[in-house]
């Protein structure tokens, strides 16, 4: 085995933190460490928690946390915050509400910034997940970016999502919308203490009444999680939080429906690699060269339309080759 | 070609509560450019070593309003070494005497800004003289 490997698999935080790093820097070697590594994925169970800015979702993570480590469960935590469109600057926050995990050795969080991503991730989540799964952490909990309606791509990364709402926050008509309200296999209506709370708590309820199939298969449960500075209730609530997850898990086994999932995570894997393996290279060659300016002084001033650019560039760099 | 961005911790160690400052510089290192994480009050300085190791920070920046920096800020420089990352720089800001300057220093502080320090001279500092790991 790779030395670098060994060390990793054997759990050393700071070479795992630096390859993490590598890969969101983007920086060549990453890649050839992570085709090394990648033997030793793919053993952890993988659990998104998302929802709106602000809904409770770094108080649900650190209280998961530490109702897996009184199971003894390792955990590993990716916790996504923003980064500014402008300076290209991020405060990573999440960490807060999950100090008091710092000096637990079985406990490894890290945070990263979107970086520009849309999905409500980070390019480098995929594979920072890898790097925790060789560290051979049983979970790994990945908090995205407070989210909207429609940045998804947790479901191409976590086993089990957990949608994390709260109160207050519009209409039945929100419940009955595409995207975030379908992916949850676990709802948590969190803050709820809070006015609205029986409300958002019906209309959810029929939204999955709908949705069911005649009452087969996964019935995602709604968790209501009440005040966190209720001690002893909200330890509750987290426990029931925890088996929910749980009892996903088994069904995802033995309904057959993980090797699905997994499939659907491939299928992403190879999405993502394909496109840093074929187009990162060329519109870096193009930046370098300086065409990629000349290409977009073009379409501003409407000699050329971008679906013509994009043809002729395709023509240079794929099929010309391809034909080679 | 790819570029390493520099990813800065702000922390308040001991059991000062008084986070304003550290707020305000986490805000201003962001518009900066660079990637902060901030842990909040009342930390220790092992839960500071531990949480800089995993977040592979270039540079940990402690504040602190009480007067315990005497026992504080050197020990989270002693616990970086002893876990192998004394390639972490340690600063330090907040209500500090002068006189403690020159025993800060020698346990391994790299810089110290006190009240009146302008927030572009911290950033100037941090980029002059951290290069990321």
């Amino acid at each position: 085995m790779d030395s670098l490997v060994k060390k990793i698999c054997a759990g050393d935080v700071r070479l795992a933190s630096r390859l993490i790093r590598d890969i969101e820097d983007k920086l060549p070697e990453a890649k050839a460490k992570i085709k090394k590594l990648y033997a030793y994925t793919g053993k952890s169970f993988i659990i998104g928690i998302t929802g709106a800015p602000g809904a409770g979702k770094s108080t649900l993570t650190d209280a998961l946390i530490a109702a897996l480590r009184k199971k003894n469960k390792t955990v590993g935590v990716l916790a996504v915050d923003p980064t500014s469109p402008f300076t290209g600057g991020a405060i990573l926050g999440d960490r807060i509400r999950m100090q008091r995990h710092a000096e637990d050795a079985g406990v490894f969080v890290r945070s990263l910034a979107t970086r520009g991503a849309l999905g409500g991730l980070s390019h480098a989540a995929g594979d920072a997940i890898h790097v925790m799964e060789a560290m051979g952490k049983d979970i790994i909990i990945v908090e995205t970016v407070g989210i909207g309606q429609q940045e998804i791509d947790i479901i191409n990364h976590a086993h089990s999502v957990v949608v994390v709402l709260v109160p207050g926050m519009g209409d039945e008509i929100q419940t009955m919308k595409a995207g975030l309200m379908e992916i949850a296999d676990v709802f948590v209506v969190n803050k709820a203490n809070r006015p609205g709370t029986n409300q958002l708590q019906t209309e959810l309820a029929s939204m999955l009444n709908l949705a069911s199939k005649n009452g087969k298969g996964w019935q995602p449960p709604i968790v209501m999680v009440g005040d966190a500075f209720e001690p002893g209730a909200f330890a509750e609530k987290i426990a029931e939080l925890e088996r929910k997850i749980e009892e996903h898990h088994k069904y995802l086994i033995e309904s057959g429906k993980l090797t699905e999932r997994m499939h659907r995570k491939a299928m992403a894997e190879i999405n993502d690699a394909l496109s840093a393996c074929l187009l990162e290279p060329v519109i870096q060659k193009l930046a370098s060269t300086g065409e990629l300016d000349s290409f977009a002084e073009k379409i501003k001033s409407r000699k050329a339309d971008p679906y013509t650019v994009a043809e002729e560039i395709a023509k240079n760099y794929f099929i010309r080759q391809d034909k080679k | 070609m790819p570029e390493r961005k520099i990813r800065v911790m702000v922390a308040k160690p001991g059991l000062d509560g008084h986070d304003r400052g550290a707020r305000v510089l986490a805000r201003y290192f962001r518009d900066a450019g660079f990637e902060v994480v901030y842990t909040g009050c009342h930390q220790t300085p092992e839960q500071i070593a531990s949480a800089a190791i995993q977040e592979d920070v270039d540079l940990v920046g402690l504040s602190c309003l009480s007067g315990a920096h005497r026992a504080l800020f050197p020990k989270v420089v002693q616990l970086l070494r002893e876990k192998g990352a004394s390639d972490i720089t340690v600063i330090g800001g907040g209500i500090i005497p002068e006189q403690d300057f020159p025993m800060l220093y020698e346990a391994g502080i790299k810089a110290i800004f006190t009240p009146g320090a302008s927030l572009d001279s911290i950033v100037e500092w941090i980029k002059t003289n951290i290069k990321p790991h």
